[in-house]
């Protein structure tokens, strides 16, 4: 579904992935750990189509489109998601008219007719339930004044609204309690299925326990150094990055 | 991934829908500003002696001042006497009969979308259409009329009603209240006249449509609305202008009386020509509109939606003189190329116990200039008055300017004054965001403006916040933060 050969890409002038490869498969769930500047929320903002990054090397392809040769928009309507690490806040704006929005853009793209006023409400209602997000937040302006738990929830009630094929959740863990962290990982465990791919970026072993992935990628100084499965999580949970750290070294000295 | 410079140039070419003219026969008198332009309007307008009287003496006002220098943009240069004040369609005239319009004339409005066949008109809309110096017609007056609705032309008023205009003109915007409204008393050619009577309710939304086409002429339009005890009226003002290279100057006069329990609900959609993206051409909209709640518990609300003009110079205003009046402002001002406004609202409360609210959104884009300008006064006997103000600002782009001049004056230690003011531009995270949910730059500029003054949008009747927000959209077309 999604192929990263050697992305190689630069903020400010400053070289920030040197060489990602990755493979995901249809229904496939990998994560992404590594330590803080590892370059790791940067892949997501590439693979998104973040203005100021800028792509130096290498191809990304999502099911046979080049990626990198569409807009941001364009991006999401072929069914790439993102869900933020930081939701901005946007007044005024009413979170189910946003949605609507997006919702019709996307169906527009693919050469369907808009949503139909009830149609759009039944969904709301059977995703609101399906993610477990508070009724209340629906009507609320898009994120104004929202906690952050209920940010990030309302990014999983987003991601269940818009169905994508493959959703990127860049630390979504960040900022949880362990009661809105296990609300979340449901939310997108009911969500998981044979045609949905995940990449689940995050820092800690912990998300992971909720939502277990079929890989595991190590992302140290803008590129993978080690892939496993879950128990490679447990392994970085219990012995840290620096031993990661020191067999590379090794290895570059060698 | 567009380029930010290539989408505000794009708003910046963005053609002004309505800049077509109309061709047509027209009455033109010779420019120049003089006592026998003067008698020559009231004349052709068959003016009672005492009306004249009065225009003579705002001219004589107008004479002895001087254009002000406090406003926050350089005063462009006006030669007044270059200028024709009076320009009328050649065709009589019949104001009691659509078939008599010019079929032209009738087209002209059609294409603006405002047809004046009641059958095809916007039902429960009653219009009266100005087209240069002169009201071309009237819709719903009959059906007005069985209500005792008096909803007709301000030449109509003086002939038919001169007792209701000779005791209400001038009370609320004198003779000499300042330059441009003495003018405006001196020459003002027509405008619209309504009188609700006690306890009716209007029942449909009162709107006048003013149109400039001719050349060379300024148009001087006096409105006055009256609602008397336990009245209520909505009326909305819309406007446009044909393309000219060379500035116009709209100096208006609108004049608002409430008496007890009445209320008074005024809208505005202003888009005259705003001149090309050099700021050449472009209507100087420098209007005079106040407002009086002059009975007890009644009420003044103005909003206003102004996107068009080259200067937009206006503050409409709102004087509590009853005991638990209420007065409200709401307002949304934009600015591109390089088009300014310097407005807000003054509201004097004097009666004890008035309120007000003034909610104003300013958007900046381009290389415009927007000013919020307001005075909440609080008078010695107003006791408990009260006022929330909530003045915002929003910038796109990096050339824009954007200013606030708040004055507060209260001589009672009762009064409570709140004010809240917030600047803020459209952020590029704001519209990634919305990028990575699908939704393109335009509309993602849309929806946020759009977001953004809600609150004033959802003052104007239903079909106005409609074309309010579409209007917004088109104007701001292609701009990003």
């Amino acid at each position: 579904m999604l192929t990263i050969k050697n992305l190689h890409a630069e903020v400010e002038g400053k070289q920030i992935l040197k060489g990602i490869n990755l493979e995901i498969g249809k229904g496939e769930t990998h994560a992404i750990m590594g330590p803080n500047g590892s370059g790791k929320s940067s892949l997501a903002s590439v693979l998104a189509g973040r203005e100021n990054y800028t792509v130096t090397e290498g191809e990304v392809w999502f099911n046979g489109k080049n990626l990198l040769d569409l807009s941001p928009e364009d991006r999401a309507r072929e069914g790439v998601f993102l869900a933020f690490q930081y939701p901005v806040e946007i007044p005024g704006v009413s979170n189910l008219n946003f949605l609507k929005t997006a919702l019709n853009e996307i169906r527009t793209y693919k050469g369907l007719p808009a949503i139909e006023g009830r149609d759009f409400l039944k969904l709301t209602k059977e995703k609101q339930q399906l993610v477990d997000f508070n009724a209340n937040l629906m009507n609320r302006s898009l994120n104004e004044g929202f906690s952050g738990g209920e940010k990030k929830r309302n990014e999983i009630f987003q991601l269940a609204m818009l169905d994508p094929q493959l959703a990127i959740l860049d630390e979504t863990d960040s900022g949880l309690d362990i009661d809105a962290l296990r609300i979340v990982s449901n939310g997108v465990n009911k969500l998981r299925d044979a045609e949905k791919s995940f990449v689940v970026i995050t820092h800690y072993q912990r998300l992971l326990e909720y939502i277990v992935p079929d890989f595991v990628h190590v992302l140290y100084n803008g590129r993978i150094i080690k892939t496993g499965t879950k128990e490679l999580a447990l392994e970085l949970e219990e012995r840290g990055y620096d031993w990661l750290k020191e067999e590379l070294h090794l290895k570059e000295s060698v | 991934m567009i380029n930010s410079n290539e989408i505000i140039d794009d708003i910046a070419n963005k053609e002004y829908e309505f800049g077509f003219t109309t061709d047509i026969e027209m009455d033109i008198a010779p420019p120049g500003l003089n006592e026998d332009i003067i008698r020559f309007i009231s004349a052709k307008k068959n003016e009672p002696e005492w009306l004249l009287e009065w225009r003579l003496k705002g001219f004589a006002a107008f004479k002895k001042m001087q254009f002000p220098s406090w406003q926050h943009f350089k005063m462009p240069e006006l030669d007044l006497q270059a200028l024709s004040y009076y320009a009328a369609p050649k065709k009589k005239v019949q104001l009691n009969s659509l078939d008599e319009v010019d079929p032209e004339l009738l087209a002209t409005f059609e294409k603006l979308g405002i047809p004046l066949n009641e059958q095809k008109a916007l039902a429960g809309v009653a219009v009266d259409a100005v087209f240069d110096s002169v009201s071309v017609a009237t819709t719903f007056k009959g059906k007005l009329k069985e209500m005792g609705v008096i909803f007709c032309s301000f030449g109509e008023a003086v002939q038919e009603y001169p007792d209701l205009v000779k005791k209400y003109l001038g009370t609320v915007v004198p003779h000499s209240d300042n330059i441009f409204a003495a003018l405006n008393s001196a020459v003002f050619s027509d405008g619209s006249f309504t009188y609700i009577p006690k306890g009716v309710r209007c029942p449909m939304e009162l709107s006048t449509y003013f149109r400039i086409n001719a050349q060379n002429t300024g148009q001087f339009e006096r409105t006055l609305i009256i609602a008397d005890e336990g009245s209520y009226v909505s009326y909305l003002e819309g406007c446009t202008a044909p393309m000219r290279d060379e500035n116009q100057l709209h100096a208006a006069v609108v004049e608002l009386v409430a008496l007890d329990h009445a209320e008074i609900k005024y809208s505005t959609v202003q888009n005259w020509y705003p001149g090309d993206k050099d700021g050449k051409g472009g209507i100087y909209n420098f209007v005079t509109k106040r407002g009086i709640c002059k009975g007890n518990a009644s009420k003044i609300s103005w909003t206003q939606v102004e996107t068009g003009s080259a200067i937009t110079w206006k503050y409409p205003s709102v004087i509590l003189q009853g005991d638990y009046s209420e007065g409200e402002f709401y307002s949304v001002a934009v600015v591109r190329n390089k088009q300014i406004a310097d407005t807000g609202t003054k509201i004097h409360h004097i009666g004890k116990g008035t309120k007000s609210r003034i909610i104003s959104k300013g958007i900046s884009a381009g290389r415009g200039d927007n000013s919020y300008r307001g005075l909440v006064a609080v008078g010695p006997r107003a006791d408990n008055a009260r006022n929330f103000t909530q003045c915002d600002s929003l910038l796109i782009g990096n050339e824009c300017g954007s200013h606030t001049f708040p004055y507060i004056e209260s001589r009672n230690k009762t009064a409570m004054i709140e004010h809240e003011a917030t600047t803020s531009k459209i952020g590029e995270d704001q519209i990634f965001y919305l990028n990575a949910r699908g939704i393109d730059t335009e509309k993602a500029v849309a929806l946020i403006v759009n977001g953004y003054v809600k609150e004033v949008l959802n003052q104007l009747p239903m079909e106005f916040a409609v074309e309010a927000q579409k209007l917004l959209s088109i104007t701001l077309e292609g701009s990003v933060g």
